[in-house]
Parts: C-alpha cells; sequence; structure tokens
C-alpha cells in the first residue's frame, strides 16, 4: 500500500467523519432537500468524466467521458435546481401568491 | 508541484470546503438556500479547476457533454412537481451513478483493459464500477415503482434471499479475482453484467411503502461510488464529496428505517410491503365507531383553540396539501392557533410532507416534528388527522403483540377531540386495526380527503 492510497484514506475517513456530524444536525425538516443536495453534491462524478472526455489517448475515452459528462451534468444541475426550488419554498411568513415564483 | 497543479488543488480544496459549509447550512432554513449556492459555487470551481488538467486536450467532447447534459438537467429540476420528488431523486442518482461507472469502465479500457493497473487502484475501480452499476439499475426500478411505471407491490419468487445473496456473493467473488489479477477484461464484464442485474433484484422485492430507504439507501451507494472513483484516479474531491454522501444516505436510510420500526435489513429483505399481517383483527369486536357530519366537525375546528393537523400520505395523494392551508387560515381567523404533527415517514421520503406542505405555503414554524409535537396533544382541543392511519395508531405504544408495536407514533389518542378523515373503515398499509378510530373521543369523517376539506372550509365560511 503506497503513502497516497494512506493519505487518502485519511481522507476518506474523516470527510465521512464530518459527513456525519453535519447531516445528524440537519432538522427532519429538511431531510428531503438534504438528500436532493447530496444527490447534487454526487454529481461529483463529473470531475472523473471530464478528464476523460478530453483525453487525447484513445477515442473510447472521449465517447465514454462524453456521456459519462452528460449524465453528471444531469445530475448536477438538476439536483442543484430542484434543492434550491424547495428550499425557496421554506418560508418563515407566508407568502403573497404574487411573490411566489414556483406556481 | 507546478503553479497549474497548485490551483487546480487549490480548486478541489476550495470546493470541498464549500460543499461541508453548504450541508451544514441546512441545519436551518433561514440559512439553507445561501449555503446550497455556496455549494454551488465549489461545484463550479471543481469543474474550472478541471478543465484546467494537463491531461485535458481537447474540448469539443467535454462541451457536448456539458450541453446535452444542462438541456436534460434544468427541465428535469424546473419542471417535476413536488409530489414527484422521491422519483426524480431516484432518477437522479442513476445519472450519477451512471457517470461514476463509465469513468471506472474507461480508467480499465485505457490501462491496457486492467493489464497496466495495480492491486490497490483494481480494488478502487472495481468496488466502484460494481457499485455505479448497481445503483444505475436499482435507481431505475425505484424511479419506476415510484412513478408506477412498475407495480409497487413488492415481487418476490422462489429462494429470492437465498439466490440474490448468492447473486451478490458471485459478484464479490469475481471482484476478488479482479484484484488479485487485474488483467481479465472478461471478469470485468461479467462483474459489471451481474452488479447490473444485483440492482434491480435488490430492489424488485421492495415495496412502494419501503421506497424511501431505498432511495436513501441509492444515495448512499452513488456517494461510494463517487469516493472509489476518488482513489482510482487520485482525487481527493471526489473522495471528500463521496464520502460526504456514502455517510449521509446511510444516516438517513437508519432513521428512516427507525421511524417505520423495522430493522435495516428487514427493509431490505423482508418483502413486508403490502402483504397483509394476519393478526389484531380481534380487537374490535363491540366497539362503534362515531360518524360526524361535516358540519357539525366544522363548528368543533371553528371554535378550537389549539388544532393540530396531522396529515398523512393520504393528503399528498389527494394533493390536498393546499386545502388544508385554506381550512388553517380560517381556523386561525376565528382565533385558533394551528399546528401540523409531522411523522418521520409521512409522504414518500424522508421530509416529504414538510415540503408538500410548505409548497401550499405553510409557515416552516408550524411544521413540528415528531418528538416536538408529541407532549403537545394533551393541550391540544382537536386533532385533524387527514389521511394517516399506522403513524397515529396507539397500538404502536400500548399492545406488545402488534406488528407495529414499538414504532413512534404521533399521539393523537391524547388529544382532548380528534376529527379523524378517512375514505372508509379500511386499514391501513400494515392491515392493523386502529383503536384511535373506536375511541369515544374520536369523530370519523368519511369521504375523500380533499373533497372533506373542502367541505369543511365551506362550512366554516358559512358560520
Amino acid at each position: 500500500m503506497t503513502a497516497m492510497t494512506i493519505i487518502q484514506i485519511y481522507v476518506f475517513v474523516l470527510a465521512a467523519f464530518v459527513g456525519y456530524m453535519v447531516i445528524s444536525r440537519v432538522p427532519p425538516l429538511l431531510h428531503t432537500p438534504l438528500m436532493s443536495a447530496t444527490n447534487a453534491i454526487s454529481g461529483i462524478s463529473l470531475v472523473g468524466s471530464l478528464v476523460a472526455a478530453g483525453s487525447a489517448d484513445h477515442h473510447v475515452s472521449n465517447i465514454l467521458g462524453c456521456v459519462a459528462v452528460a449524465c453528471a451534468m444531469v445530475n448536477v444541475v438538476g439536483g442543484f435546481v430542484i434543492t434550491d426550488r424547495m428550499l425557496r419554498m421554506f418560508q418563515r411568513k407566508p407568502k403573497t401568491p404574487a411573490a411566489d415564483g414556483t406556481q | 508541484m507546478n503553479a497549474r497543479d497548485l490551483v487546480i488543488q487549490a480548486a478541489y480544496l476550495a470546493a470541498s470546503v464549500f460543499f461541508i459549509l453548504g450541508l451544514k447550512s441546512l441545519s436551518h432554513p433561514d440559512r439553507a438556500r445561501q449555503g446550497m449556492n455556496q455549494a454551488a459555487i465549489g461545484m463550479l470551481l471543481a469543474i474550472l479547476g478541471t478543465l484546467l488538467v494537463q491531461d485535458i486536450v481537447t474540448y469539443q467532447w467535454i462541451a457536448i457533454g456539458l450541453v446535452v447534459g444542462t438541456v436534460i438537467g434544468i427541465p428535469l429540476g424546473t419542471k417535476v412537481p413536488m409530489t414527484a420528488m422521491p422519483q426524480q431523486i431516484a432518477i437522479s442518482h442513476g445519472f450519477g451513478a451512471a457517470a461514476a461507472t463509465l469513468v471506472g469502465v474507461n480508467e480499465f479500457v485505457v490501462r491496457g483493459f486492467g493489464a497496466g493497473l495495480d492491486h490497490g487502484t483494481m480494488t478502487a475501480l472495481g468496488v466502484e464500477t460494481l457499485l455505479g452499476a448497481l445503483t444505475v439499475t436499482g435507481s431505475l426500478m425505484a424511479f419506476g415503482k415510484l412513478q408506477e411505471i412498475l407495480p409497487g407491490r413488492p415481487i418476490t419468487w422462489p429462494a429470492q434471499n437465498v439466490s440474490s445473496l448468492a447473486l451478490l456473493a458471485a459478484t464479490f467473488g469475481i471482484l476478488g479475482w479482479l484484484i488479485v489479477a487485474p488483467g481479465n477484461p472478461m471478469a470485468y464484464w461479467a462483474m459489471i453484467g451481474l452488479s447490473l442485474l444485483l440492482g434491480v433484484l435488490l430492489v424488485l422485492p421492495i415495496g412502494g411503502a419501503d421506497m424511501p430507504v431505498v432511495v436513501s439507501l441509492l444515495n448512499s451507494y452513488a456517494g461510494l461510488a463517487a469516493a472509489a472513483t476518488g482513489f482510482a484516479i487520485g482525487n481527493n474531491v471526489l473522495i471528500i464529496a463521496g464520502a460526504l454522501n456514502g455517510a449521509s444516505g446511510f444516516l438517513l436510510s437508519i432513521l428512516m428505517s427507525k421511524a417505520m420500526n423495522r430493522s435495516f435489513a428487514n427493509v431490505i429483505f423482508g418483502a413486508f410491503g403490502g402483504e397483509p399481517v394476519a393478526a389484531a383483527a380481534t380487537s374490535t369486536a363491540g366497539l362503534t365507531v362515531r360518524s360526524v357530519s361535516a358540519e357539525d366537525a366544522a363548528v368543533q375546528l371553528a371554535f378550537a383553540s389549539r388544532v393540530i393537523v396531522v396529515p398523512g400520505y393520504g393528503l399528498a395523494v389527494a394533493q390536498a396539501q393546499h386545502v388544508v392551508q385554506e381550512l388553517a387560515e380560517l381556523i386561525e381567523k376565528k382565533g385558533g392557533e394551528v399546528k401540523y404533527a409531522i411523522h418521520p415517514v409521512a409522504g414518500r421520503m424522508p421530509g416529504h410532507m414538510n415540503v408538500l406542505l410548505a409548497e401550499a405555503n405553510v409557515p416552516y414554524e408550524k411544521l413540528l416534528d415528531m418528538d416536538e409535537i408529541n407532549p403537545q396533544f394533551e393541550q391540544c382541543d382537536v386533532a385533524l388527522v387527514v389521511g394517516a392511519n399506522d403513524v397515529v395508531n396507539p397500538a404502536a405504544r400500548t399492545d406488545p403483540s402488534s406488528p407495529i408495536y414499538g414504532m413512534p407514533i404521533l399521539n393523537v389518542d391524547k388529544a382532548r377531540s380528534a376529527i379523524v378523515l378517512k375514505r372508509s373503515m379500511n386499514t391501513g398499509f400494515a392491515g392493523i386495526e386502529n383503536a384511535l378510530f373506536y375511541s369515544p373521543r374520536t369523530a370519523m369523517l368519511f369521504g375523500d380527503a380533499k373533497a372533506s376539506l373542502s367541505r369543511l372550509v365551506a362550512e366554516i365560511k358559512a358560520l
């Protein structure tokens, strides 16, 4: 096992802990937006997809990468847009119908 | 490390921090929106940073992918109705997992079909592909069930758990073999095929009502697949974002299972949803149900000073959240106070009922979760139960022989009086009689939830 792998394992375990701590503080009120937010963040696979799509090694990489970029982008764009749409609805005071852009 | 790498790493680090800040902001609804904008900026930084990577020499495929993804993603995000949120999230997991799987396949192909991979990288790649492929088909199945393209009831077959476990063992066996001897494309393709099949077989036997747990679990798998990608290509932002996701999905699955009084294993292997439980049909003989007219119920509500609305799945199905809010406003105009009691599994996914009510302009301070609202039922004049059944069944507290014994419930039976809106005396999802309906304090208002609520609104207006 290389030193690099060991560091990666540290990063993974510590990030999982941070995730657990942060997420256990999210109230049940916001559990659906939480799921859609983490869903949007899981579109981070985009990073790997971009490298594949832009590499010069293989045509296979370009095509697989291109499809992967599209899929990840659906995940990212759809996820963030819908999370914002939900969070916009959580208001302290009732809204006037005119100010409500979601209807 | 040259200047370019330094910039890329700085972008990734900033992205990771923004993701954590974004999730942290979800601990309060006032800050949540702003925080999620930060997370979106984090994603943008991660993308921009990646575009600087030296290995990227051609941009045309990237541009095509980005445009296609955005064109599909925007309508998906803006048009989907709030009631369809669970299936939207399920399908979105499918897309993310597909990306992770394809990155894995590409890495395998480019490295001489595995021949150029060391054992460590093959482990990461294998885990990534396995979890990714399983999540793709699992998410599609969950989507199909939630969208009612597929039957929502659990689909079972003889020796189902044995065959699924055998398949699981075979898939992991191949993964182990690949780790020992990476240069074996046939084994790799076979593992992908089995993982895809596994995703289908794991979700088929799970009933529609248990789908929230599955969707959370798939969220976790999609995250772990992304983290494994990070290990495979040596990218820390993938590892961090993936770990955050993995932890989130796992935590939510456990919370959901607890709220349904089921062990995690029971949800996955139990095939419980929809099958009637042949118990507890005994206790109701000789008991009578008191039915009430809309006029009387309206009077009772209009002159109550404390009302707690208990919305259940039936309310979401009837799309009655706007009428409920109208009713609440009328009661408040008459001087009463209205709160909402939200059970963790009300709606079709964790927190779904809150979203539906927020959409109907209910201020979020009125949405109280179970632990907060339960002590308040004793001071409540009228509890109005709309389309909820098992989550208000006192047997969960009092009857150790009941299948739902131990499940956390809303204590509607402790309210001074209760009005239950229900279509008929049919039992709920778990097929269990509910003593609350036979209590002398309870009045039943039969009929479609939305129609009954509209009648109540009309009656209160006429008072």
